[in-house]
């Protein structure tokens, strides 16, 4: 059984998000490149789902009754193994195998080989569905805990979430909650120079589900959004606005960010501004 | 006594209604199985599994994207999806999810593909799948099974409920010829040694064990003694059936609805060109996409019958230099 949780503390919750970025670049140093981009715009949704929101236990990993994080967006593994190790799934120091032959953290999630990871992700598009499946099943099973399914908003071009959305506004599944890391940016550029998806928010609502717009780096609202998600009889999307390399300051560029090399002075000057940043904050 | 019925004819039940029967047969006795459809719930014979068990039914709609990937999620919390549409849509269409989505997270789905190649008939290339068992058979850890008759699909139901992981099953949802006695039990994985033979075997699955039983009748007329295998279960290929069959006759024919590249012909080629190479001819269909037309006119069009495997079961045996 999880520990209870205790009240949110948005400064605490701060400091977790700025040791998950900094971890999630020590990692990517030791691989020497990666998904810096994506990684780092998630860091405050995982940061709040993890030291606030889930009800989980670290210490019984396939416990029925815990809520499941799926990331569809499966290249951002980095930020989620950071925030696992932090929370006791594993030894930190495996962090820095990530990538390596033989790793158990792969570029793309891997829950056969990632204790913690409840999905396998990395084909964009496959992560809402599969969501989907375990929200119904444990629906039909009456097995308590919630699913939490990170997207991202470039993700959003592969029409299987479009036949997700449909299905779960269609089968009402209130326990599924969807965050969508809008950090408007995909691999080859801007979202809306390459294929527009705005208005995000009227098609989700359109598609039938509830949505709350937040800043996705302001843990707050990040809680606010998510504490209460799922109580009503639409299922909840939290349309999250991020920056893509949000917090890892070389990837704070308007150029190409996706996936990065990482050298030490990177991940040393990162780090450095990381301190400094939640120091002036809190 | 033979598990072949002395005659054959037309079954008296269409497979789908077998498989219905056995679906809701199983589900009585196991509250993990779940029906997901995808639309054509009416085709494939799963309707009245929805009047038995409507709560473990779920018709997605026309998304079989989602429903694989549905269905994926579902047999993560413990549940036993049978997934159902036509073997184009249950394959590939998608392929990605059934690799990713499934079998490279191991998770636990059965994959029931309807009107497998020629039996798609009247609907034409569009819906005749000739590359379903290849496509399938090249994900690692699945299991791919093509029944011959109804008494064979409703039998294996109850194995595939039991056994975890991806399996793959194309049959046709109509009548079918019937071959074998009510009761007969089958076995995933364990090929059913119908006739021995001297001269040569004959390994088939699917529509084409009708055939191949057919061709050894012909054969016989001729002088001939053809062994004939129904390999039913394509992955994992009972090896120990091939190589004995490669012993016995030194000369084997594989007879498949489907791509001559990539299923049972295939299969059969792997194990015995590194085992135990001996010439093997292949029926199946060559380079060609799918047409319409009836069952009949097809067979004969895509040369699926017994007529072609007899005279490719003589090139095989003048091929290893003559009988015996």
């Amino acid at each position: 059984m999880p520990s209870q949780k205790k009240p949110f503390d948005a400064r605490e919750t701060k400091r977790f998000a700025a040791e998950i970025r900094k971890n999630c670049i020590r990692a990517l140093e030791a691989a020497g490149s990666g998904h810096i981009g994506g990684s780092m715009s998630i860091a405050d949704m995982l940061a709040v789902l993890y030291n606030d929101i889930l009800n989980i236990d670290p210490a019984d990993p396939q416990w029925e009754e815990r809520d499941w994080v799926v990331l569809s967006k499966g290249h951002c593994g980095p930020a989620l193994y950071a925030t696992l190790a932090l929370k006791g799934y594993f030894d930190p120091a495996e962090l820095l195998t990530l990538n390596k032959g033989g790793t158990h953290l792969p570029s793309h999630c891997d829950r056969l080989k990632t204790t913690g990871v409840d999905i396998s992700t990395g084909s964009l598009g496959q992560g809402l569905s599969l969501a989907s499946g375990v929200a119904l099943g444990k629906r039909l099973q009456g097995i308590p805990g919630k699913v939490y399914a990170i997207l991202g908003d470039g993700e959003l071009q592969e029409g299987q979430n479009w036949e997700a959305f449909m299905f779960i506004a269609h089968r009402k599944l209130t326990n599924l909650v969807v965050l969508i890391d809008n950090n408007r940016r995909q691999l080859d550029g801007y979202v809306k120079d390459i294929c527009n998806e705005e208005d995000l928010g009227n098609k989700l609502s359109a598609f039938g589900f509830e949505i709350r717009r937040v800043d996705g780096h302001d843990v707050t609202q990040l809680y606010n959004a998510l504490i209460s998600a799922g109580s009503g009889d639409r299922p909840t999307a939290v349309i999250c606005d991020t920056e893509k390399g949000h917090g890892g300051c070389f990837a704070e560029i308007d150029g190409f960010n996706h996936y990065m090399p990482v050298s030490h002075e990177d991940a040393e000057r990162a780090i450095a501004e990381i301190d400094r940043r939640l120091e002036a904050e809190i | 006594m033979s598990v072949l019925l002395d005659s054959f004819a037309p079954d008296t039940v269409e497979m789908r209604q077998a498989y219905c029967d056995a679906l809701i047969a199983e589900a009585k006795v196991n509250d993990k199985l779940m029906v997901v459809d995808a639309d054509v719930s009416h085709s494939v014979g799963t309707g009245r599994f929805y009047a038995a068990f409507p709560e473990r039914a779920v018709n997605c709609g026309i998304m079989e994207a989602q429903a694989v990937g549905m269905s994926a999620g579902l047999s993560a919390t413990g549940l036993v999806p049978f997934f159902h549409a036509f073997g184009v849509f249950a394959t590939r269409r998608v392929f990605d999810q059934l690799f990713l989505s499934c079998a490279y997270q191991d998770l636990n789905v059965k994959i029931i593909g309807a009107d497998p190649g020629v039996t798609a008939a009247t609907n034409g290339g569009t819906h005749m799948p000739f590359e379903d068992l290849g496509l399938m058979r090249l994900i690692p850890h699945t299991t791919v099974i093509e029944p011959a008759d109804s008494t064979m699909y409703a039998s294996v139901v109850h194995e595939m409920a039991q056994t975890y992981g991806v399996i793959y099953l194309r049959t046709s949802r109509r009548v079918t010829t019937k071959l074998y006695r009510d009761g007969t039990q089958f076995k995933i994985g364990k090929a059913m040694r119908l006739y021995e033979g001297k001269d040569v075997y004959i390994i088939a699955c699917g529509i084409m064990v009708y055939e191949a039983l057919k061709a050894r009748e012909l054969l016989k007329a001729e002088g001939i003694d053809a062994g004939v295998i129904d390999m039913h279960t394509l992955k994992p290929l009972d090896n120990d059936a091939v190589l004995d069959a490669a012993r016995r006759a030194g000369a084997i024919v594989t007879a498949e609805n489907h791509n001559a590249t990539g299923g049972l012909g295939s299969a059969v080629s792997e194990l015995l060109c590194a085992e135990y190479p001996v010439p093997v001819e292949r029926v199946g269909v060559f380079e060609s996409f799918g047409e319409v037309g009836s069952q009949a006119f097809l067979q004969e069009r895509f040369k699926l019958t017994a007529a072609e495997i007899a005279r490719k079961a003589k090139i095989c045996i003048e091929r290893k230099g003559g009988k015996g």
